[in-house]
């Protein structure tokens, strides 16, 4: 037990809630999350049509499916999806959030309406949007013709952008709730002081409410890249991985793989790459911000 | 102090790791996907006596929910549990139901690929002799298809679906031109369509499978049935034939010259979309199976009563295959699953032989414009409401010397996705149909 040799934060940890109020927790996560990802990575070694006995292949799916042109474009096209997403909701998220937690009135009307997104099904939603950015009857029927009939979902090129979206608009006002909160936990003192100093509304945002939101950041961030990194759902129901490869992204990749193509070896294998990334960029994400060592940032301000 | 805590954390593990496997062990994969009790008070599982068949929705497919309704009415002591799903959400979920032992009694399936690896694996049985009255009713070249190594394990259960050219007579007559019936009447009609701000040919191509039905007919005008038998005989190099090419390249020029509009990739069958382009006179023609007939008379009646024409492929000049040649689907097929209990089974075949195609589905058949695939219907066809259509249909199945099943259907899984995918990138002119042709023969 390593954690000894801390001070502060182990002798926390030592006078915490007992063991046992995990167990249900840790019950759940094995049988539903552990083992089926020992029985993935075992899949991973063999081939299986899912009708008859699966046979042991060992490495040599693993070697075609990596070596695969098709498994590294969906690789690359995944890698565009995260990072385009994160640049997308992270500004408007933080943005949002710190906007509504203003106390005016007018404000919480609008803190609602943004909130709606998340009370709505995905699949709802992709629908929804599908039927929207449809050029033949989508909203170009409603509006003027002219500017709105782009072929959102059914261009190659556009494809990906008009998803990533769609799914930013599903997942903003989530993000911007833990902004919202984490704003209103920063006391007015901070901001009380700053406007002593003679700080203005740009300033206090950027030296008070931003560091303030720092632990606030690396949570919605690490949400954020893991979330868009597995999200398959609202990209399953708005374009099934189409018009071509064009949104085909990894968890696509490994679901066709798996339920079209009935190859259950590959599937298992870009499961297993999928995990692996998470866990990556989890770990790497907790270390660089060192939410590992997070602690009060309020001290002395009450 | 630590010890004593270490020892604490350790038991906690080990009993935690217990409690795990014990949940896992009574937790069985096929439990929460057991089918609805929309046809019966049962719970609709397989594993008991009660029979289950899954069908689908959309089409003609009411017509079978109310034979199943009609039977239960009919035989409380025989219930059957019906549960409907929509198409794609069907395909993928009866194969792990039929791979881990959990399919409804009734399989229901388009025979080729699917029904082989059923086959393959035992998880079907023969029905042969118990559905050989059934059989004889139906058109050979339909029931034929159950059929896997001269033997019958599927039989036919609904309407016969062959692929036809609908079209917008109205949009006709504005443009002043006749159907085409030629490939150079055809490019002549896109031309003028294309002028005049209407789409030609309406396409579904975020469902990608209604863009077979063009390279399927234009590889069998171009070089016959013999093509596509190479690639199902898995012959090396087998899509290197130069129908396949030349049909891929009449694809693309067509794509080009605007035969399909500029936004068909985001126009999906499983809504409809399609037709609703072609009923509401933003596009001239349509090429889909028999049961978008159905749809178009539900969707838009008047239309469909007043100005709904249909019409066979055009022929390709200079092609060596028979233009009385159709592709489509020959019909849905019941399968009957090896994992059912002999009482489910029993059930199923007294449902089969009793109730499929029998005097009053055939009615509701044709009341609802779907042509039965059972010889010598002519006369019943003459005196329904759709004779018209139901006629042309009948007539084009029973004169067909080559009835091609549709090739994601009859071709194994994988090679099916790999098929489809790269077709779309020939509908959206990603690839060349040199790097089609090589990146399907890598699949034989």
């Amino acid at each position: 037990m390593t954690i000894v040799r801390r001070s502060g934060a182990a002798r926390m940890r030592r006078t915490g809630p007992p063991f046992w109020l995990a167990l249900p927790a840790l019950v759940l996560f094995g049988c539903f999350a552990l083992l089926p990802l020992v029985g993935v990575a075992v899949l991973s070694f063999m081939e299986w049509d899912g009708l008859g006995t699966p046979r042991w292949a060992g490495t040599e799916i693993w070697l075609d499916t990596v070596t695969d042109p098709a498994t590294r474009a969906a690789l690359w096209r995944t890698v565009v999806f995260v990072v385009v997403s994160y640049l997308f909701q992270a500004p408007v998220a933080l943005l949002l959030g710190v906007f509504t937690a203003g106390r005016q009135r007018y404000r919480a009307v609008f803190a609602v309406l943004y909130f709606l997104p998340l009370l709505f099904s995905s699949a709802a939603i992709g629908i929804t949007f599908r039927s929207l950015l449809d050029p033949n009857f989508g909203l170009s029927r409603a509006f003027s013709p002219g500017t709105l009939t782009t072929n959102w979902l059914g261009d190659p090129d556009l494809a990906l952008y008009a998803v990533i979206f769609v799914v930013g608009w599903c997942f903003v006002p989530f993000h911007a709730l833990l902004y919202q909160a984490g704003v209103r936990q920063i006391p007015a003192s901070l901001y009380e002081a700053a406007t002593l100093d003679g700080a203005g509304r740009w300033q206090q945002l950027r030296h008070v409410t931003l560091p303030q939101l720092r632990y606030t950041i690396v949570t919605s961030s690490t949400l954020m890249l893991v979330g868009s990194l597995t999200c398959f759902d609202v990209v399953f129901v708005l374009t099934a991985g189409g018009p071509g490869e064009a949104t085909r992204i990894l968890p696509l990749d490994m679901y066709l793989t798996g339920f079209r193509s009935y190859q259950m070896g590959p599937a298992s294998v870009i499961a297993v790459i999928l995990v692996v990334i998470g866990l990556t960029l989890s770990l790497f994400l907790s270390r660089v911000s060192g939410a590992g060592r997070m602690q009060s940032q309020q001290a002395g301000a009450a | 102090m630590r010890h004593t805590r270490l020892r604490a954390v350790a038991a906690a593990t080990i009993t935690a790791t217990a409690l795990t496997l014990a949940a896992c062990g009574g937790a069985s994969p096929g439990d929460s996907t057991d089918a609805g009790t929309d046809g019966g008070d049962d719970d609709g599982g397989t594993g008991g006596g009660a029979a289950s068949a899954w069908i689908l929705t959309g089409g003609g497919w009411p017509v079978t929910a109310g034979s199943f309704e009609r039977w239960n009415g009919e035989h409380d002591d025989q219930p059957i549990a019906v549960e409907e799903f929509e198409n794609d959400a069907y395909k993928e979920k009866i194969r792990t139901s039929v791979g881990s032992g959990e399919a409804p009694t009734l399989i229901m399936n388009w025979t080729g690929g699917t029904l082989a690896d059923y086959v393959a694996n035992d998880q079907v049985v023969d029905i042969g002799a118990q559905t050989a009255d059934l059989t004889g009713r139906v058109m050979a070249s339909v029931a034929q298809n159950g059929v896997v190594d001269g033997t019958t394990y599927a039989v036919p259960m609904n309407d016969v679906q062959p692929v036809v050219l609908y079209y917008n007579e109205d949009l006709f007559a504005q443009a002043g031109i006749e159907v085409p019936t030629t490939w150079q009447e055809t490019l002549d009609a896109v031309a003028t369509f294309e002028d005049a701000g209407i789409i030609p040919f309406s396409l579904a191509g975020q469902s990608v499978w209604p863009e077979l039905m063009w390279i399927q007919y234009l590889t069998d005008r171009i070089g016959g049935p013999e093509v596509f038998q190479a690639v199902l005989d898995g012959r090396p190099d087998a899509w290197s034939d130069p129908a396949v090419t030349e049909a891929l390249t009449k694809i693309q020029e067509l794509v080009d010259a605007g035969g399909f509009g500029d936004a068909f990739a985001s126009v999906a069958a499983d809504q409809s979309a399609d037709a609703a382009l072609v009923h509401t006179g933003r596009a001239a023609m349509l090429l889909q199976g028999s049961w978008v007939y159905a749809t178009f008379h539900t969707d838009n009646p008047e239309f469909a009563t007043s100005a709904l024409g249909f019409t066979t492929f055009p022929t390709v000049e200079g092609g060596s295959g028979d233009p009385a040649n159709i592709v489509g689907n020959p019909a849905n097929f019941w399968s009957l699953s090896a994992s059912a209990s002999e009482e489910a089974q029993q059930t199923a075949l007294d449902y089969i032989n009793q109730f499929v195609y029998d005097d009053d589905q055939l009615t509701a058949m044709l009341d609802a414009g779907s042509v039965p695939p059972v010889a010598g219907l002519e006369d019943r066809i003459a005196q329904s409401d759709d004779a018209e259509y139901l006629g042309f249909a009948y007539g084009l199945v029973q004169d067909a010397p080559h009835f091609q099943l549709s090739w994601d259907q009859a071709l194994p899984a994988d090679q099916a996705q790999e098929l489809l995918t790269n077709l779309s990138q020939i509908f959206l002119g990603e690839i060349t149909p040199q790097q089609f042709v090589d990146a399907m023969n890598a699949t034989l």
